[in-house]
């Protein structure tokens, strides 16, 4: 059942995308959708309820992070279906509602996909039983509400608000991830069905504090708790469908059910007690007046919403079984009543133009269904019976009565129940009334979606009140059981008799009546201007000038000086480390002359590139660099190295012709500064480089690589020539990678000069001497025949798919350079990119062979016995090679031919 | 011999080292030629030389001759010449469009392409 409850919201949202892809002028069916999926979701918690009445809870846990004992671990109890019902019945509504407030809107499911993402967020939460599982529904309604808040992206003012809200709520989650993990780590328990008071004990008292303000952190930051509540009235910059999910039933919640959650076991540690009450009373009165003193109804609510989430939090840290009762009963109210009153003032808005309430008035002759449902609505958030409202607030005031600072809570909850009051007058009530103002004659009521979810909530909060003592009491059993640790029985009545709690009650019933009179003055109050949103702000701009300055020195913009900060951040180490080596006790210090002249060679021709002025010379003292290097490899022993080296130094000159047609070697302009750094930075390389030589040489041991593959080339794999088996067999799958690069790059290099769209009918002369046509064709035909001895023979003397594919292709580029490109492809058959690909095509082939019994890439022989006692072995390595042949060929002809294409 | 190939080792990654962090694209693209050679040269130097013979196996013996190059490095370096091939081309192709799109072949120049101009920045913000 979780699963499925968790992926509704989830498929939902993809068909949602999916839609918007398959018909993107159906703008009315991603609401449609998610007012289903919210129900489909409402209806399965509906059918589990009665099991979690019986004080049953339905759990589900899957293997995920088995190292760090972190499963996938759900369950659901009465504190969390409580919660998971308000989530996807409000949900079901905000999707009616949303549907026709956001009409014809082209991001209609952008929109939508994300409300439902938040949705499976929330829900992620609140149903969470490991830590881990809660981190991560509570960061993804972070950053659903983020997409949510600045969805109108083009505002200025929007965007802010949604970076704010994302600063302080994903401030608040990092520090809450702190705790939970420094309480995981302390206790040694990831779920919080395991977590007791006791573990909780047993920890070190410093250890507990931290985490404990670590995970308030997160809780205070969520639910928009003084000092961090300015986020919430700035997030009213959402369409209002956002506003009113986010701010009755989820987002803002998930801070209190955080604190419920926990409250059985940190509820005993003093900070507990002490932080939330404070926090809790002073913004639930903050709240309140803050409320009364805006004049955009949207504010207005949101500052309400502030001070009932303070309300929400005094009760969950004051944690006896009464306050928590209460908590259960004021959620619930305040979730349904919020949510219409948020719509409310959407609807108004959409259908007068204006949020400013000293602007309205008069609105029941245009919208008399809306204000009929709005004031039923305001009932409830007034707090006056008989609806759920007056119930939440008589049970707090109850559970406030039984605390040793009795009468200031009577006090604090007396002023803010008559501060709310104004608050729901002024909101849902007042816009009706008195005269018809400019804005309210344009208005008319809407279609059924934009006042029907108002009335339904409106209907439930009175319904709810008056069959609340009779019903609601199996709900808030286990509510109660699940935050307060211990079975309990509620009892709900609206009138306890004469006692304190009437008196506060009437009090704040009274003086918010009294207070009414002025609602349309109070904006007019000058009030100490709480301005958290300008320190925030300046935080935000601070860190982006921060950003700036990072940027502005690390992102310069200047490949050298780019260039130059990686080499020195790779060779200072190096450098480190040769400075640290001991003595270099096994090399011997010898001069062989032929050496000497072969390392001269190499040195000078570096040299000589590095200084040369012109193309010509830099082209040649490339070559005779590299042709120095082919001479080394070929006298110590590898013949393979060398064939290859000398290849790849003909076809480079290909490139360099290339490359030199249009660029120009220029002399540096006169930079001493820059020389002198470049001179430096080269020197330490140098120094490192030579040393780092030294080291590895002198190493002793450890080659017992080369002997597995020298004992294993001949009986494992079938070939002499070691250096092959292992690139064919032994070490095949990087061979594999190495070839795929090599195709990549050159169809990289193919769409960087747009060859492949030309037409090739283009006619080229042919200039070229003919001396030079004459031995290309005497030479091709040599240079073939070459390619498939070096082949055949590679897996036991020197040569090679690579060596030969090389050979070939060198073949290839003389007849380029003798005629021209198109007359050199033409000896292929086939296109060089085909080449490639079936080269790839081979070697996978080769590599899949046999896997139906062996792993990937074991290779396969059979050996047929020919005339004269010659045996012929045959293999998928031999195959493999082939492949690495196409594809070299194809690569190397494909370069050589598109490079002297390509015209200036 | 590894004490007299040692300094080349390091003369080449010093020079190509230096053309890398000059200006113009030409000596870029040779840098990055000889940066490859450079790797190639230091890891066959680094483990360790041996006496001439390729590290092939007789069939009878079962065994590489006496003082043969170690066979692992070589097959290291075999596909990194032909990589190296096709990352150099890949590079010299990219300066060449860079330097048919921008018209200069001087890296300093470049960024004033690369930054999105005013308006843009307006934009963006």
């Amino acid at each position: 059942m979780l699963p499925t409850l968790i992926a509704l919201p989830v498929v939902a949202a993809f068909i949602v995308a999916l839609l918007a892809r398959l018909a993107p002028g159906r703008t009315r069916l991603p609401g449609a959708v998610m007012a289903l999926a919210s129900l489909g979701g409402f209806a399965l918690l509906a059918a589990t309820l009665p099991t979690i009445l019986d004080g049953e809870s339905v759990e589900g846990a899957w293997t995920w992070v088995e190292a760090l004992d972190w499963p996938l671990a759900f369950r659901l109890d009465g504190l969390s279906i409580l919660f998971a019902m308000l989530i996807t019945g409000i949900g079901t509504l905000i999707g009616w509602y949303g549907r026709a407030y956001m009409g014809d809107d082209a991001r209609n499911a952008r929109f939508f996909a994300t409300l439902l993402l938040f949705q499976a967020g929330m829900l992620i939460a609140v149903t969470a039983d490991s830590f881990a599982v809660l981190f991560v529904g509570w960061e993804l309604t972070s950053i659903t509400s983020f997409l949510l808040i600045g969805f109108k992206h083009e505002d200025a003012e929007a965007r802010r608000s949604a970076q704010h809200a994302l600063f302080i709520t994903s401030a608040g989650g990092l520090a809450m991830l702190g705790g939970l993990i420094l309480l995981g780590v302390g206790t040694d328990t990831w779920r919080f069905s395991d977590l007791t008071r006791a573990d909780v004990e047993a920890l070190d008292a410093a250890v507990a504090s931290w985490a404990l303000a670590l995970i308030l952190l997160g809780a205070l930051t969520k639910s928009a708790q003084f000092p961090f509540h300015g986020w919430l009235p700035g997030a009213m910059a959402a369409p209002t469908p956002v506003s009113a999910y986010l701010h009755s039933a989820t987002m803002v919640k998930l801070g209190v059910y955080l604190v419920a959650r926990f409250q059985p076991a940190l509820g005993g540690l003093e900070l507990w007690g002490t932080v939330l009450p404070v926090v809790g009373g002073f913004t639930m009165v903050l709240g309140a007046v803050l409320s009364v003193r805006e004049r955009d109804l949207k504010r207005v609510l949101a500052y309400s919403t502030v001070s009932a989430l303070g309300w929400m939090i005094l009760l969950a840290g004051l944690g006896t079984s009464d306050a928590l009762k209460a908590l259960g009963v004021t959620v619930l109210a305040h979730g349904a009543y919020k949510a219409a009153m948020f719509m409310t003032a959407g609807t108004i808005d959409h259908e007068a133009g204006t949020r400013d309430r000293l602007a309205l008035g008069g609105l029941r002759r245009s919208m008399p269904l809306l204000g009929l449902s709005a004031g039923v609505a305001a009932v409830s958030m007034a707090g006056l019976p008989p609806a759920l409202g007056f119930l939440s607030k008589e049970t707090t005031l109850a559970a406030g009565f039984e605390e040793d600072a009795a009468w200031l809570l009577a006090i604090a909850v007396a002023s803010m129940g008559a501060l709310t009051l104004v608050s729901a007058w002024a909101a849902g009530v007042a816009p009706f009334l008195g005269g018809t103002t400019e804005a309210a004659n344009h208005a008319h009521e809407g279609p059924p979606g934009l006042w029907m979810p108002v009335a339904l909530l409106a209907v439930f909060g009175v319904a709810a009140g008056v069959a609340g003592p009779a019903l609601l009491p199996p709900l808030l059993d286990q509510v109660v059981t699940a935050s307060y640790g211990k079975p309990y029985e509620t009892h709900l009545t609206f009138f306890t008799g004469f006692d304190a709690i009437f008196l506060s009650s009437a009090l704040a019933i009274g003086g918010g009546l009294l207070l009414v009179r002025f609602h349309r003055a109070m904006p007019g109050i000058p009030w100490l201007r709480t301005s958290t949103p300008a320190v925030v702000q300046a935080i935000l701009d601070g860190l982006a000038r921060l950003a700036e300055l990072v940027e502005r020195v690390t992102q310069h913009g200047s490949l050298p000086v780019y260039t130059a900060t990686a080499i020195v951040v790779a060779v200072v180490p190096l450098l480190a480390v040769t400075a640290y080596a001991g003595p270099l006790a096994n090399l011997e210090v010898e001069a062989d002359p032929l050496v000497a002249a072969m390392a001269a060679v190499v040195g000078i021709g570096a040299f000589a590139a590095a200084r040369s002025r012109t193309r010509i010379r830099s082209v040649a003292a490339l070559g005779a660099a590299g042709f120095g290097i082919t001479l080394i490899f070929l006298y110590f022993g590898a013949p393979d190295l060398a064939m290859t080296q000398a290849l790849v130094e003909t076809l480079t000159v290909i490139l360099f012709i290339f490359a030199f047609r249009f660029l120009p070697i220029r002399r540096e302009r006169d930079d001493l500064r820059r020389h002198y750094a470049a001179l430096a930075i080269a020197g330490t390389t140098g120094l490192a480089t030579t040393g780092l030589t030294l080291l590895l040489a002198n190493r002793d041991g450890g080659d017992h690589l080369r002997q597995f593959f020298e004992a294993t080339s001949y009986p494992g794999a079938r070939g002499t020539n070691v250096v092959n088996t292992i690139l064919v067999d032994f070490r095949a799958l990087d061979t594999l990678g190495e070839i795929s690069v090599l195709a990549v790059a050159a169809l990289g290099i193919l769409a960087l000069l747009r060859l492949t769209g030309r037409a090739a009918s283009r006619v080229e002369r042919i200039d070229n001497p003919r001396v030079l046509r004459t031995a290309a064709r005497a030479v091709l035909p040599l240079l073939v025949v070459f390619a498939f001895f070096l082949f055949l023979r590679g897996h036991d003397q020197p040569g090679g798919g690579f060596v030969a594919g090389l050979v070939a292709a060198a073949g290839v580029a003389l007849y380029a350079m003798a005629y021209n490109a198109r007359v050199a492809r033409r000896l292929l058959r086939v296109p060089p990119r085909s080449l490639m690909a079936a080269g790839l095509l081979v070697a996978i082939a080769a590599a899949g062979f046999g896997t139906w019994e062996h792993p990937l890439l074991t290779g396969q022989w059979t050996v047929l016995t020919l005339p004269a006692d010659t045996e012929l072995k045959l293999g998928t390595p031999l195959l493999f090679d082939f492949g690495v042949f196409l594809v070299v060929l194809g690569v190397a002809s494909a370069l050589a031919t598109a490079l002297l294409e390509e015209q200036r | 011999m590894e004490v007299l190939l040692a300094p080349v080792v390091g003369l080449l990654f010093a020079c190509a080292v230096y053309l890398l962090l000059q200006r113009s694209l030409g000596h870029v693209i040779i840098g990055l030629a000889l940066l490859s050679n450079a790797a190639n040269l230091f890891i066959f130097v680094a483990s360790g030389l041996g006496d001439g013979a390729a590290p092939i196996v007789d069939p009878l013996t079962k065994m590489t001759p006496e003082g043969s190059a170690d066979p692992v490095p070589q097959a290291l370096i075999l596909t990194a010449i032909v990589i190296g091939f096709g990352v150099l081309a890949f590079f010299i192709t990219l300066a060449y469009r860079v330097y048919r799109i921008t018209g200069t072949d001087d890296l300093e120049a470049l960024p004033a392409a690369d930054r999105p101009s005013a308006e843009e920045d307006g934009q963006l913000a």
